[in-house]
């Protein structure tokens, strides 16, 4: 690139243009092992599929019959409130526990260190047991000042629910977890950042805020997504609260009562499926907001047909979806004045 | 230009009010990491408006001392103030007290700093890179510094990469950048770390432009660099580190032309 100094000589000779020779056309190299490989893979799946059809112990009308029950889709629904609600805490809490983790005080690395310790090394199971039993161990939750009478006093049965109860026993447990993740993306962030900006005389949180975390996301998002499936399924462990309202334990049931239980697992598998798909796809367009910077599209370049950002790790399915339509990019000419209003306006649409 | 004269004559009415406070005042300064010592009790003055170019081979202390000045090294034994202000440290009743993270931080504002690896934030464009300090750590109205953002772009000659991320832009380019964005806090002095090291030799013209431009508009300025011939031109004084000592030191001309220590002798040999 040419430097733009204007008291820096333009270059006013053209380059020489080369001769040059044509372009390669060359046979394609075949690959005859893949074909035949796809084909007997194509072929084995096609068997299993008339297979499965046709086998009774699948039960297929029942799992037709089952799958938009009311009870089944309720029972999704509340899986997918246990999931949202459980992670967005996690989250919360596991970007806190990180950024204690590596803070400059001893004291609050050491309350991180000590949660982790305890909510990573005891099983979630277990844990959910414990929650459920918090009403037997603490009959009443005060609040006040210890050793003089209370403000406040609640039945711990009266204020939190087993829906609660499940939430705050999964989001704890997953915080420990996304608190490891979270800091491994924020030591991943280069130390000269960190540098520059307390050169530039910004504080120690908003160094954190606006310039470690937002690039820690790019490295974060994968594994949280990965997260973000397995506590979708780690929901069907709520039973041992016990919580008997989420769609693994409320197909359970139906099989209970119609002794059909091939057909419910079946009916369960496919409405995890299905939100697993569909928190594939977030997590695709999350990626790419983050990958700001690092695989966009200079905004002089529009038009090549390729998709910019190329750091997606999600399958080759889900880039299809949204390929064309993120990066869009809007050339902004630095003198118009709508500029003004957004500095990352090249991006506009994505903000 | 008329940001130079007005940065000339601010110069000079500070110059006038404080013409006994040196803008840096390094006394006897020794920093340790460990049992390795970096700098060796070294004492130097950087004058109001001053551009000094700090040479000698790599691990001799330059980098180090130039991250003391704003603190982001803890000077070891010594003084050193910026200023009048001594860094890191306030000092009453003949005691030092160390500064709080926030006080520490308002020292900084007040120093610019250049980095050989750049340093830009990458996940913001470079108009946002320079607004992002003074709109955070000032608290400025962002149409203001959005306004000012765009000058300092153009005074670097990027008027028109103002939307462009830094991977977007060539190293020449990003450190012209990085140069804006110090500017940016209007600092009273600049510090520079090898700022051209990291870049191809076609693009180190570009940036040494820059910087000689700000040394015509009065900026104080301290470069760590190994170009001699940016040295010589532009620099008011020159010193020789070697092993965390000052070897020798004086004006730039004297200093490159006729070394008088045999280290200085040696090195020059084989950089000019």
């Amino acid at each position: 690139m040419s430097s733009t100094k204007p008291n820096r000589p333009a270059a006013p000779q053209a380059l020489p243009e080369p001769a040059r020779a044509a372009a390669i056309k060359a046979i394609r190299l075949r690959h005859p092992g893949r074909m035949v490989f796809a084909t007997l893979l194509v072929l084995l799946f096609v068997v299993f599929i008339l297979d499965a059809a046709a086998r009774p112990a699948f039960d297929w009308p029942s799992v037709g019959k089952y799958v938009f029950d009311q009870r089944i889709s309720m029972a999704a629904f509340v899986t997918l409130q246990l999931t949202v609600y459980s992670m967005v805490i996690a989250i919360v809490l596991g970007v806190i526990l990180a950024v204690m983790r590596l803070s400059p005080n001893p004291v609050v690395k050491s309350l991180a260190w000590f949660y982790l310790w305890v909510f990573r090394g005891t099983p979630v199971y277990v844990q959910l047991v414990f929650w459920g039993l918090i009403s037997i161990i603490y009959q009443d939750i005060s609040v006040g000042i210890p050793f003089t009478e209370p403000w406040l006093v609640f039945e711990t049965d009266a204020v939190l629910s087993t829906f609660a109860l499940a939430v705050i026993g999964l989001a704890l447990n997953e915080a420990a977890y996304l608190a490891e993740i979270v800091r491994a993306g924020l030591l991943s962030v280069d130390k000269g950042q960190d540098e520059a900006a307390t050169a530039l005389g910004m504080s120690w949180a908003q160094t954190m805020r606006r310039i470690i975390i937002p690039q820690a996301m790019r490295v974060v998002i994968p594994p949280t997504g990965n997260e973000v499936i397995s506590m979708l399924k780690t929901t069907s462990l709520v039973t041992a609260v016990p919580f008997s309202f989420d769609l693994f334990t409320r197909s359970r049931d139906i099989s209970a009562e119609t002794f059909n239980v091939i057909p419910m697992l079946v009916v369960a598998s496919i409405w995890y499926l299905f939100f697993t798909s569909i928190l594939m796809v977030g997590q695709y367009f999350l990626e790419k907001r983050f990958a700001r910077g690092v695989g966009d599209r200079r905004p002089d370049r529009k038009a090549d047909g390729l998709t910019g950002a190329a750091t997606g790790t999600v399958t080759g399915l889900i880039p299809t979806i949204g390929g064309g339509q993120a990066t869009v990019v809007l050339p902004v000419p630095p003198a118009a004045p709508e500029a003004a209003d957004d500095p990352t306006s090249p991006e506009g649409g994505v903000r | 230009m008329t940001d130079a004269t007005d940065q000339n004559s601010r110069a000079a009415a500070s110059a006038s009010t404080a013409k006994q406070v040196p803008m840096v005042l390094a006394e006897m300064v020794s920093k340790s990491f460990g049992s390795n010592e970096v700098l060796k009790s070294i004492s130097l003055e950087v004058k109001r408006g001053e551009v000094m170019c700090l040479v000698g081979p790599s691990g001799s202390g330059k980098s180090t001392f130039l991250r003391c000045i704003n603190h982001l090294e803890v000077v070891s034994a010594g003084r050193l103030s910026v200023d009048g202000d001594l860094v890191g440290y306030r000092e009453a009743n003949g005691k030092l007290y160390e500064l709080a993270p926030r006080e520490a931080a308002r020292q900084r504002r007040d120093i610019g700093m250049v980095f050989q690896r750049f340093n830009l934030f990458p996940h913001m464009t470079a108009l946002a890179n320079i607004m992002e300090a003074p709109q955070r750590v000032k608290g400025l109205p962002k149409a203001q510094v959005e306004k000012s953002a765009r000058e300092l772009l153009a005074r670097v000659g990027l008027a028109d990469r103002a939307d462009y991320y830094p991977a977007h832009l060539s190293g020449g380019q990003q450190q012209r950048v990085a140069i804006a964005r110090a500017l940016a806090m209007e600092p009273k002095l600049m510090l520079f770390d090898e700022p051209t090291s990291a870049l191809d030799p076609e693009l180190v013209g570009e940036v040494l432009d820059v910087m000689q431009g700000l040394a015509a508009s009065g900026m104080t300025m301290i470069v760590v660099t190994h170009e001699m011939g940016f040295a010589r031109e532009v620099a008011d004084s020159l010193v020789f580190m070697d092993a965390g000592v000052v070897v020798e030191s004086g004006h730039p001309d004297a200093v490159l032309s006729n070394p008088q220590h045999g280290r200085t002798q040696a090195f020059l040999s084989k950089v000019l």
